[in-house]
């Protein structure tokens, strides 16, 4: 446990009810925290939710958060997401300008580098998506805002852990404050 | 059987043995009295003043009885009325169930006619909400409602029921109160193993490193927290205490978590602590807080705050661990739990030698007597001469609040019914109607000063009505005394809208207005002659007690400075 602030990736599976992403995201502005990045969406079960929030945070400030939302009534687990131990993945779709043809050409090249879709080609411009973790979407929209970005927009970030480990195994986690031990 | 949904409600009252409802009717909540109506026998129904006066009453009467108090309200303005008092019963984790209704259906999300998002804005001040559309899922929402109230970390819940809701018509089947916790959403929560829904279990191993630390502790500090009083573990807690002979600091909410006079009390502890707490605090080598969330009233400084010692935290709410303070060890488990599984494990100790440096230092604020005007030690004397031991004490906030608490010795959990946490100027008549109708074999006395008094003495015309004797004493120095404090120790003396005097009412007047009676004192005859005729005349009485403008609180530290860095001594 470290107090370097830094970007943390939570996975919060909620009911699916009116009122309850509204209840999570107030609890972040209530305690002080900007969501950096959310995402939502049903499950395999679809009466419940399961919400991706990104803040920027230390350790235990993220420690202390994921205790206060497991005292929501409609929250039924809590899960920290780690960089090492998770897959992250993002979908941003990119509009970019192409006055002229040679434009165009490097845009697609640049798109098949990256393994970007084209989804959509017009007269003056190309509209891009590109599936990846923060590092591959911030490197393509650098290079593309060379010729002029029209519109952006993200998914927002969406982790998994990784191997067979889920969120619903580790519901308790009694690890988190355990540091200072030494007390006798 | 086939019901309203108000009447409905009123069943699942009665499934919760609810006896007294506080609240005041509306346009949105109509079906509900017209259903109540038929079981007045049953459910008495307190009318206040205003709503504000009866969230703070069923507050009282939850905080005194231990049992979940219930308010009623209309919606729009009568709803919104409520929300300083589940705040403040939010704060002290009071359990009350607030049931509001909403427009009709179709009218809801179109501004109409004193519609609010009450679940919208009483979001952050309620243990949860629930807005209920569907008049088959009320009898499940409310007991869902008052087991959440009423257990683990206690709080208030709000059930707003949609108008037409409560005229519709659903299958009612009784069930008996044991049998909630295996059906609809609380054997869903019941069946998480995330929530530490009821009281949770201690881990075994922390009962054990804890009975290990106290082993090898010297200076062992104990602080009774407000948990102690809604757990109402002090029996447990009085045991433990005297197992490890530690000294117990008590905070503004622990007051009756142990008795104020027992040998090893310290008295309050943080902004106004005693000399002793505070000072106890700063050289104790093992602080072991019981039912305390460190507040900044309390750890003025988390970062130096008991620095020296190792810090243990007790707390049924897992999230209070470590928010305010860093602990070097935690438990998570209801007080009385816990503490009922230390006592049996830790070795009885003996610190005669730490009590002693402990209790060289003062336990109670000496204050200056004699002068012509009357001292609020002189009055708060007279008070516990004449009235019996086991008065509950209800105060407002400011400056008389602290001398009460400093002074009164509480004896037992619910004798002190205050506003802590949120700080509520306006919340001692409530709550002291509250307690007196839940309490009618105690005497109840509000404590208040003038500032406070004036913002809900509306109350007068319950304590009225109803015959709720209550005795008010109004510590009237003509100022906000707590502010114009701060002003003069902090502000150059600059008494920016604190001063009172040259400002109506008379509040001997104002209670005789109400059909009350009163009197006005300037000296300890006059108040001793007062306090007599109160007690004896069976109605609410309001003793206006004049005191000087500059009496200070001491000792104090001022906000964010080290626990012993006295500002005041």
């Amino acid at each position: 446990m470290t107090n370097d602030i830094k970007r943390q990736t939570l996975a919060i599976l909620v009911d699916n009810e009116s009122g309850v992403l509204s209840q999570i995201s107030r609890l972040f502005s209530r305690k002080g925290y900007n969501i950096e990045s959310l995402a939502v969406g049903a499950t395999e079960n679809p009466a419940i939710s399961r919400i991706t929030i990104e803040v920027i945070a230390d350790d235990e400030q993220v420690a202390l958060l994921a205790n206060q939302l497991r005292k929501l009534f409609p929250v039924h687990s809590v899960k920290l997401l780690t960089p090492e131990t998770s897959i992250r993945r993002e979908l941003v779709l990119l509009k970019v300008r192409t006055p002229d043809s040679a434009a165009r050409n490097e845009v697609i090249q640049i798109a098949n580098i990256f393994r970007a879709n084209i989804i959509d080609v017009a007269i003056g411009s190309i509209t891009l998506s590109v599936i990846g973790a923060e590092q591959k979407t911030d490197a393509i929209e650098k290079i593309l805002a060379e010729y002029g970005i029209l519109e952006l927009v993200r998914t927002g970030v969406v982790a998994l852990e990784r191997g067979q480990e889920t969120i619903k195994d580790q519901t308790k986690e009694k690890g988190e404050f355990d540091y200072g031990k030494n007390v006798l | 059987m086939k019901m309203t949904g108000a009447q409905i409600l009123m069943e699942c009252l009665l499934e919760q043995e609810v006896d007294t409802v506080f609240g005041y009717p509306g346009g949105t909540i109509l079906n509900v009295y017209d259903e109540l109506y038929r079981y007045q026998d049953k459910i008495k129904h307190v009318l206040t003043a205003h709503e504000q006066g009866a969230s703070h009453a069923a507050d009282g009467y939850a905080r005194s009885t231990g049992k979940v108090g219930v308010c009623f309200a209309t919606s729009g303005p009568g709803a919104t009325n409520l929300t300083t008092g589940i705040a403040t019963a939010y704060m002290d984790s009071s359990p009350v169930v607030f049931i509001s209704c909403n427009v009709i259906k179709s009218l809801i999300g179109k501004d109409s006619f004193q519609e609010v998002d009450l679940t919208g804005i009483t979001m952050p001040i309620t243990k949860c909400n629930y807005l209920v559309s569907d008049v088959t899922k009320l009898a499940d929402t409310v007991r869902a409602a008052f087991a959440i109230a009423g257990s683990g970390r206690p709080g208030p819940v709000l059930i707003d029921i949609l108008k037409n809701v409560t005229g519709e018509k659903a299958d009612f089947e009784p069930l008996p109160r044991d049998k909630h916790y295996a059906s609809g959403k609380l054997g869903a929560l019941m069946s998480r193993s995330s929530h530490d829904f009821k009281a949770p279990a201690p881990d075994d191993k922390d009962i054990r490193l804890l009975a290990e630390m106290i082993k090898k502790a010297q200076k062992p500090l104990l602080i009774c927290g407000g948990g102690v009083v809604r757990g109402r573990a002090h029996k447990e807690f009085l045991e433990f205490a005297e197992k490890i002979d530690a000294p117990v600091a008590i905070t503004l909410m622990g007051g009756g978590g142990i008795c104020g006079r027992n040998p090893l009390a310290t008295g309050m502890i943080g902004m106004h602590g005693t000399q002793a707490s505070n000072m106890a605090c700063d050289a104790c080598d093992l602080l072991i807080a019981v039912g305390c969330r460190f507040s900044d009233r309390v750890a003025l400084s988390p970062t130096t705050f008991a620095k020296q010692a190792k810090i243990v935290q007790i707390d049924i709410d897992r999230a209070e661990i470590n928010k305010n303070v860093r602990t070097d060890h935690h438990i998570v488990g209801d007080a009385k739990r816990v503490l009922a599984a230390l006592n049996e494990i830790v070795e009885p100790a003996d610190h005669s030698e730490w009590k002693k440096y402990v209790f060289s230092y003062k336990t109670e604020t000496e204050y200056d007597e004699g002068g012509d005007t009357l001292t609020p030690k002189q009055i708060l004397s007279s008070i516990a001469k004449l009235l019996p031991q086991n008065t509950v004490v209800a105060t407002d906030v400011g400056q008389h609040q602290m001398w009460a608490i400093q002074h009164f010795r509480f004896d037992y959990p619910g004798q002190l019914l205050t506003s802590g946490g949120f700080g509520t100027m306006g919340f001692g008549l409530g709550a002291a109607i509250g307690a007196k109708i839940g309490n009618p074999d105690k005497a109840v006395i509000h404590i208040t000063g003038d500032g406070s008094f004036r913002m809900n003495c509306n109350e007068l015309c319950t304590e009225q009505h109803y015959n709720v004797p209550i005795i008010t004493f109004v510590f009237n120095n003509k100022t906000l005394g707590m502010v114009r404090q701060w002003q003069t120790l902090i502000y150059d003396k600059k008494y920016s809208e604190t001063t009172l005097s040259e400002r109506g009412p008379d509040f001997v007047q104002l209670a005789r207005a109400y059909g009350l009676d009163g009197a006005h004192v300037s000296n300890v005859e006059e108040l001793e002659a007062a306090i007599k005729d109160a007690m004896t005349c069976g109605h609410g009485y309001v003793i206006d007690c004049a005191i000087d403008m500059d009496e200070k609180v001491r000792p104090m530290v001022g906000g964010g400075s080290h626990i012993t860095d006295f500002l005041l001594s």
